[in-house]
């Protein structure tokens, strides 16, 4: 996963509440078998609209995507994840995100960042048609195109392994003696290859 | 301290846990399918990675298989199915393939199996995985990240959710589903109301449920936003464990019993919400925007966008009434379909075919209406064939499927036309969910049969009544 400190980037406006993942990458994409390639798929069906907000000139490269609440709810599917990215977007900020897409966000090296409901609403009006916008992970700071810089907060361990570009499953694996203890103590109740 | 259901199941799981870090929490069972796996095998092969316990995982195929019989001509769902049966081949995984008389929704077999059990933690790549929550389970979906993360490791890290309980008053009217009740816990709190938490439903209407009923509500949890709803385990979810093929035997069943009656909320214990809902005040309910909190008694009309206040709420009504295709103020009887589908991991277990086969029993589908009936497992399909519910079904018009997800998700060729709208038992009535420009209408199995035959939505408590 790619370490992610800070980005200076033009952004985009996305003003709609609970952005399901099934606009975000529509079911008849999840059929591949490859992790990569999905951007072109992202909105799918809204993109056929010519007005729709990604299609707009001052969108054209934006990296960073500025949303209503509960972005990302619905589907398990982290094909939503990867075709943001996949698309070129870095960072999603928005005042809720659906609480599976948000750990899929995470595991994929996009930035979720939450910021309280009237914050937002602030930094859409000051992007308008593709303002820049600086997000700087480290210092736990936004910065507008009016020039407000306004602080956000963020889970310590989910920062972390943003900011270093972790492999969680290489963390997990260095933990081996207490899974293995924890086995030894407390045996599954099922055992799938006996049925 | 007093402690919930839910504090038990977590903390009899945690692996290890340091302070402001997430717990590491191990993971007794993982489900598996067919779309959000190969990836993850993928990555293990390529950061030369093993599964750590195959004989804690199992996989099925159920969202891209047709449900006619006969070979899979989608070249990209074949080899989806292809990858997953290779994949379980090369890491010792069992399968239970199209086929195989085992086979069906994820979150139908696992309980049908006896695998899901209570107390125990189980993932799935799938949202719905809140439905195992029904066995006093905690059970949530995850990504493709995650399920390589559980098959490298068999646990994940996890931040320590909050905890709501919904506690259900009164009994359920006649003609009033768990579908219904769910629906409208929905509406009441949200489609977001639930992020961040775990929820707990009791009190004596979810007590006096069957676990299908149960199972109903618990995978409806990720529609209002709550990763995992359980309820606790009780005589009901004993009985219908006693003898499946994974509960365990003799005096291992006796020890099982003890453990699982301990599995519930301290009388004292504290939540950090607490939603109280009378169920005797629910009728069945209707959706009529494009996601499952936009939803109505059937009683009830069309929202108008004009008696919205907030701005963004009036624009979100104002997009989903033009998706849906539907003038403000119309009655929901007044809505008329054109197709019907009963199915999917919410309702398509035996109860849920019953329900709809009581309407339908001696009844014809409107002449303007496609309406077909898909199993949620192979299990189910022979049980249901075995009481004559095939020929209920189809002597009335209704088409009479293969196991699958089908309809629900439009992964396989059973999808909706743009345009065409549909009364549909599965969970999920965004925009193109069942097909690009198709329409969602979610009710109860009950209340789609009734719609079926009528043409249009009807108050199945008066089609049914008029008849008895």
């Amino acid at each position: 996963m790619k370490a992610f400190r800070s980005l200076t980037a033009r952004a985009v406006v996305l003003d709609r509440p609970d952005v399901d993942t099934d606009q975000i990458v529509p079911k008849q994409f999840l059929k591949r078998i490859e992790r990569t390639g999905y951007g072109e798929f992202l909105f799918y069906d809204w993109r056929r609209d010519p007005e729709f907000e990604l299609n707009r000139p001052g969108s054209k490269g934006a990296r960073i995507l500025v949303t209503g609440p509960n972005f990302g709810c619905g589907s398990s599917r982290e094909h939503a994840a990867w075709a943001l990215s996949d698309y070129g977007f870095e960072v999603i900020i928005a005042p809720s995100f659906g609480d599976i897409f948000f750990s899929n966000a995470v595991q994929c090296g996009l930035v979720p960042v939450t910021l309280p409901a009237d914050e937002v609403k602030a930094l859409m009006t000051a992007v308008g048609e593709g303002g820049a916008v600086t997000v700087d992970l480290e210092a736990k700071t936004i910065s507008d195109p009016a020039g407000r810089v306004v602080p956000f907060e963020m889970d310590a361990f989910v920062r972390h392994s943003l900011l270093n570009g972790l492999d969680p499953i290489a963390q997990t694996m260095g933990r081996e003696v207490e899974i293995a203890a924890f086995e030894a103590r407390f045996p599954s109740p099922v055992e799938t290859t006996s049925l | 301290m007093p402690k919930t259901l839910f504090d038990r199941v977590w903390e009899s799981h945690v692996v290890s846990e340091k302070a402001g870090g997430p717990a590491l929490l191990y993971v007794d069972l993982h489900l598996i399918h067919e779309v959000t796996s190969a990836q993850a095998f993928d990555g293990l092969r390529l950061a030369g990675r093993g599964v750590r316990r195959s004989d804690l995982s199992i996989a099925t195929m159920d969202h891209n298989v047709p449900t006619l019989p006969g070979r899979v001509t989608d070249p990209l769902a074949r080899a989806q199915l292809d990858a997953l049966r290779a994949n379980c081949a090369e890491f010792g995984i069992p399968l239970y393939a199209t086929g195989s008389g085992r086979e069906g929704i994820v979150h139908v077999i696992g309980p049908e199996l006896g695998l899901t059990q209570p107390g125990m933690t189980i993932v799935c790549g799938d949202s719905h995985t809140s439905t195992h929550g029904a066995f006093g389970a905690l059970a949530f979906g995850v990504g493709t990240s995650e399920v390589e993360h559980v098959l490298a490791t068999q646990c994940l890290p996890r931040p320590r959710p909050k905890t709501m309980r919904i506690r259900y008053s009164g009994e359920l009217p006649f003609g009033v589903t768990p579908k219904d009740v769910i629906l409208g816990t929905i509406g009441r709190i949200g489609i977001g109301g639930g992020v961040g938490y775990v929820l707990e439903y009791a009190g004596d209407a979810i007590g006096a449920l069957s676990m299908e009923g149960r199972m109903t509500i618990c995978n409806m949890s990720i529609e209002a936003g709550a990763r995992a709803g359980m309820v606790a385990p009780d005589d009901t979810t004993f009985a219908y464990l006693e003898s499946r093929p994974a509960s365990p035997k003799g005096a291992a069943w006796e020890a099982a019993l003890d453990r699982w009656r301990a599995l519930r909320s301290d009388e004292d214990a504290a939540f950090d919400r607490e939603v109280e809902i009378d169920v005797a005040e629910l009728e069945p309910q209707v959706t009529w925007g494009t996601n499952p909190g936009m939803v109505a008694p059937i009683g009830g009309a069309v929202p108008d966008p004009s008696d919205y206040d907030d701005p963004d709420e009036r624009a979100a009504i104002e997009r989903a009434l033009a998706y849906m295709g539907l003038e403000p103020n119309t009655l929901l009887r007044d809505v008329r379909i054109d197709r019907v589908f009963i199915g999917s991991c919410t309702n398509a277990r035996i109860e849920d075919l019953r329900e709809a086969a009581a309407v339908v029993e001696g009844q014809r589908v409107s002449s303007n209406v496609r309406a077909m009936v898909v199993p949620g497992s192979a299990t189910v399909k022979r049980q249901a064939e075995d009481e004559g519910l095939d020929r209920v079904f189809e002597q009335a018009g209704f088409e009479w499927r293969n196991a699958g997800c089908s309809m629900c998700l439009g992964m396989n060729p059973d999808i909706l036309a743009p345009g065409e709208r549909c009364a549909s038992t599965s969970n999920r009535n965004f925009e193109g969910r069942q097909g690009s420009g198709g329409r969602t209408h979610l009710v109860s199995p009950a209340m789609a049969a009734a719609a079926a035959i009528a043409g249009h939505f009807v108050d199945v408590r008066e089609s049914v009544g008029a008849r008895t």
